[in-house]
Parts: C-alpha cells; structure tokens; sequence
C-alpha cells in the first residue's frame, strides 16, 4: 500500500519537474532575448531602413517584409487549406480515396522546408517567371503550411458532433446547409487554430523565403507583389553570421528577434481573441 | 377506412452483410401515435429511419421492398430527399439544439427551406414554441443560446424545432430517454396533444411509455417485426408468448 503511494508521488513528482523544466526553458530564451535586445529596441529602430552597411538604423523593410509574407501567404493557404478540410472530412467516404488524401497531407506536412524553398525557386521564381518576389514567397510559404491548416480544419470538423447534423438533416437542410450554418460555426474556433499555428510558422521560417523573396539588404519598401523585400528570420542570419561586422551588429540581432517574437505573440493573441468572439458567437447566434 | 399514412412492403435491410429488418410490413394510420418497442439492436431504430431516409447517410447499408409515405414510394429515384425530410420530423435520443439562439434553433428548418419572410417567422416560431409547451418558459429570452435551457426544455425545443416546418409525420428516437421523469413526463403528455394533428411514430425501451402514449404498439425482435396491433390487445393479450415474455419482463 505504502509502496504504491510513494510510487506515485516520484512518478507525479518527476512529471512535474519535467513540465516545469519545458515552461523554464521558453521562459529563460525569452528573457534572454529581452534583456539582450531591448536596448537597441526604439521608436527609430522600428521605424527606419538600415544604414551603414545595417550597422545602423532599423529594420522596418524587415518587418514590412515579414507582415507582407504573413498576409500573403494566409490569403493563399488559408481558404485552400479550410476548403480541402472540408472536403476530405465532410464529403469523401472512408475509402482508399480519403486515406490516400490523409497520408499525402501528412506527407507534406513532413517534407522539409528547404525543399519547398527549391520547390518555390524552380515552379514560382523560375518557370513562373515571377522572379525573387513577394508572391513567390508567399505561395512557397503558403504551400509549407498548407497541410498544418488541412489537418487542424479536418480534426476540428470531426470533433463536432454527429447529432446535430443529423438534426439539420432531419429538417430538409442540405448537406452544404448543413456545413456553412451548422458545421462550420461549431468548428470555427479550432480552425483558428490552424490559423495561428501557420501564422507562427510562416514569420519564423527562413529556408523557403531563401531563394524566393529574400533580401540580404533593401532599405526600401515594397511597391507591388513582384518587388523582393527583406524578412525579419533572413535578417537576423545576415547580421548574425554574414554582415559587415558581426560583433557590431550582435546587440541589433537581438533587437531583431525580439521583434520577431512580439510580432509572432501579437498575431497569436489575436487570433485568439477571434476564436474566443467566434466562441461565444457559436452559443449566442 | 382510415388513410395509410406510413407503409412498408416486404422490406428488408442489411447493413454489409448483417440482416437488420426482415420482412417488413408495416402501416401506421393519420393521426395515431405507434410505438416501436423491442430489445436493443431489434431494428426499430432502424426502421424509423427508414422513413425519413437517414439511413441514406450511413455506408453500407442496402434495402429490398418498398415504403410508402402518404401511398408515395419514397424510395424512387426522382424523390427530392430534403423535400421528404420536411414533411417527416424527426426528434432524436438525446436533445441535439443548434449552437445558435433559442430563436434561431426554431427559425433554422425554415430558412434552410428558403423562407425569408420576418414576421412570417416569427409568429411559426410562436407558434411552434407554443405547441411544445416551451413557449411560456422561453418567451422572454428567445435570443439566448439554446444551450442555457435544461435537458427537457432542450428536447422539447428540438420537438418546436420540428414542428416548425409543418412536417405531417414525426418520429421519435427514445426521445425521453436521457430525461428525468418530470421532463418525460412533459413530453409524454405533448405527444398526446400532437397526435391531433400528427402522425407519430415512436420508439421507446419503456413499456409503461409506450402503454401510456400508444395507440398500436409493434414488437420487434432480432430484425423482425413479431407481433402488431393495438396497444390494448399487446399488452393485455398479445398473440406471440415473444410478446408476453418481453412486455413482462422475462427477456430484453
């Protein structure tokens, strides 16, 4: 009896120190990053292009870069993405058809993002002739997040229960009736989800804007979706590893990602503050 | 002679390979209350939704003979089903309300059936409240979310929720089941007031239930429809001993 007692309290112990150690350890790359790059952060480093061979100045074609990816890439992989879920999960029986679906999704999930990068050059940069671009980014990044969006949009759709589509069927509604007015509101906050998951994704992913958007240096702002512009994840491997002086720029690099990860927790609190409001439209509605 | 609302002929269905309903033939007159009564996996589940062709949704399944909804074969090629689904109203096991207002719940079957007139809709989901006996209790707070009410307002909103849409028939899933005896009891005694108006068929495992709001009772068992006639004659003096042992208490 008392063995069992103590079993559990070391197991429940040890699974406690190894969450608390998880939490720490975001904790601690956080305050790093804060208390390293907070000094350079001001109203002039947000806001100006880069000088002196990015030794100074700011890094706001980075951000505008960044914001530009983000938008970009969600208008192509977001509706894509929820459509595709939809169909797989609410129209296609369970048959070869579905699981082959299934096991590509994962498929691509998996492949890595360098070689959607090379992927983007030869279809979008080269063969579409839409050279080093900020379409042609957003669609590489748009196709690597793809399967994150399918996949939550499918789990979300399963997670609702079968009764009420029963119940709009029993009332004469069609199956699109069904999904666009009954369906899809229950699911809309966990497709959210998707949504936030890709969006973290998409700004912090370097090796598909590699060869397709990226700027090394750009100190102007983008003028039409065929303009190459800077992003904040390539930004920061330049000045950490390849710029004009290195040790010079490390505190920037700081800066740097310490934008990067503000932009990531913003979009990411807003996302959940449209799944709480689509939350509470699905009871209230 | 009384007009045959619900009919079935020699029907017979099978999910893959399992023989669900053997040989069915089945009549259910205008305005009569019928109870399906039998063990579970009997196959009056099955049945019901033979009649509002849910089972259409389910992979798999095949079906021989035919079945007739007011002396329509609703089973020919050229029937519209969500035409069909809005003459039979169906009220399932456990309360399934929509995830929108109270309001909303009841106005949904005629929007999805293209009514778009305001005040049209309002005054049927008056209505439609009213004869669920939910109106006095949710009149006040129709724009709540239909998830505040109790389980029994919930089932009786979802009986509201069918009504609306003028369906002729309803069939009910054990629609007391997952209540307590005072909300079964609610709608038992709405059930007796529907049958004015409606045809119903119901399926139930409480015998008191189908002894009380029933006029015909069938019996089935294993697939089978073994005994129907009035409730009086089934549970007083069945004809098949299947019949006695199971209203008695001896198996199921």
């Amino acid at each position: 009896m008392i063995n069992k007692r103590i079993q559990q309290t070391l197991a429940f112990g040890a699974f406690r120190i190894v969450s608390f150690l998880v939490v720490a350890i975001l904790f601690i790359i956080l305050g790093f990053i804060v208390v390293r790059g907070f000094s350079v952060i001001s109203w002039e480093f947000l806001t100006s292009m880069p000088e002196d061979g990015m030794k100074k100045g700011g890094i706001l074609p980075a951000i505008v870069g960044t914001m530009c990816l983000i938008a970009g890439s969600m208008i192509f992989a977001f509706p894509i993405g929820v459509l595709s879920g939809i169909y797989i999960n609410e129209y296609l029986t369970d048959n070869w058809l579905k699981r082959f679906m299934r096991t590509m999704t994962n498929n691509l999930a998996g492949v890595p993002s360098i070689v959607f990068g090379l992927f983007g050059m030869a279809l979008f940069v080269n063969t579409l002739k839409f050279g080093d671009s900020i379409i042609a980014g957003s669609l590489t990044l748009g196709l690597m997040v793809l399967p994150v969006i399918i996949r939550t949009t499918e789990e979300a759709l399963k997670s609702v229960d079968d009764s009420v589509r029963l119940g709009s069927y029993s009332l004469g509604a069609s199956k699109l009736q069904t999904i666009h007015r009954v369906v899809l509101p229950i699911a809309y906050p966990n497709i959210i989800t998707g949504l936030i998951l890709s969006i973290s994704r998409v700004s912090g992913e370097t090796a598909p804007i590699l060869f397709t958007v990226a700027a090394y240096f750009l100190p102007k702002l983008p003028n039409s979706i065929f303009d190459q512009v800077m992003a904040l994840p390539y930004h920061l491997y330049v000045i950490t590893t390849s710029g004009t002086n290195i040790e010079e720029t490390r505190p920037m690099a700081y800066g740097t990602a310490l934008v990067l990860i503000a932009i990531v927790l913003f979009v990411n609190l807003l996302a959940n503050a449209l799944r709480r409001y689509f939350g509470k439209k699905v009871k209230m509605n | 002679m009384p007009e045959h609302k619900v009919e079935t002929k020699n029907l017979n269905l099978f999910y893959s390979d399992f023989h669900a309903l053997k040989e069915i033939n089945f009549k259910a007159d205008k305005n009569t209350v019928t109870a399906f009564i039998g063990p579970s996996g009997c196959g009056k589940s099955t049945l019901l939704r033979v009649f509002n062709r849910m089972n259409d949704l389910i992979v798999g399944v095949k079906m021989e003979g035919k079945v007739y909804v007011d002396d329509k074969n609703i089973y020919k090629k050229n029937v519209v089903v969500d035409e069909l689904r809005k003459k039979i109203g169906m009220v399932f096991q456990k309360p399934n309300p929509f995830p929108k207002s109270i309001f909303e719940n009841v106005a949904y079957g005629l929007r999805v059936n293209g009514e778009n007139n305001k005040e049209f809709i309002a005054d049927k989901v008056e209505t439609s409240l009213k004869k669920a006996a939910l109106w006095d209790e949710v009149k006040d707070k129709l724009k709540k979310s239909a998830f505040e009410l109790s389980g029994g307002q919930q089932q009786r909103l979802c009986i509201a929720r069918t009504l609306a849409i003028e369906p002729s028939i309803v069939l009910m899933d054990e629609p007391a089941s997952a209540l307590d005896p005072m909300s079964t009891a609610k709608i038992e005694e709405l059930i007796y007031e529907l049958k004015e108006n409606y045809t119903i068929i119901i399926v139930t495992h409480n015998m008191q239930q189908a002894a009380r709001v029933s006029d015909f009772t069938a019996f089935f068992y294993l697939g089978e429809l073994v005994e129907w006639d009035t409730t009086k004659t089934i549970f007083t003096n069945p004809k098949e001993s299947k019949t006695q042992n199971y209203i008695t208490g001896r198996f199921g």
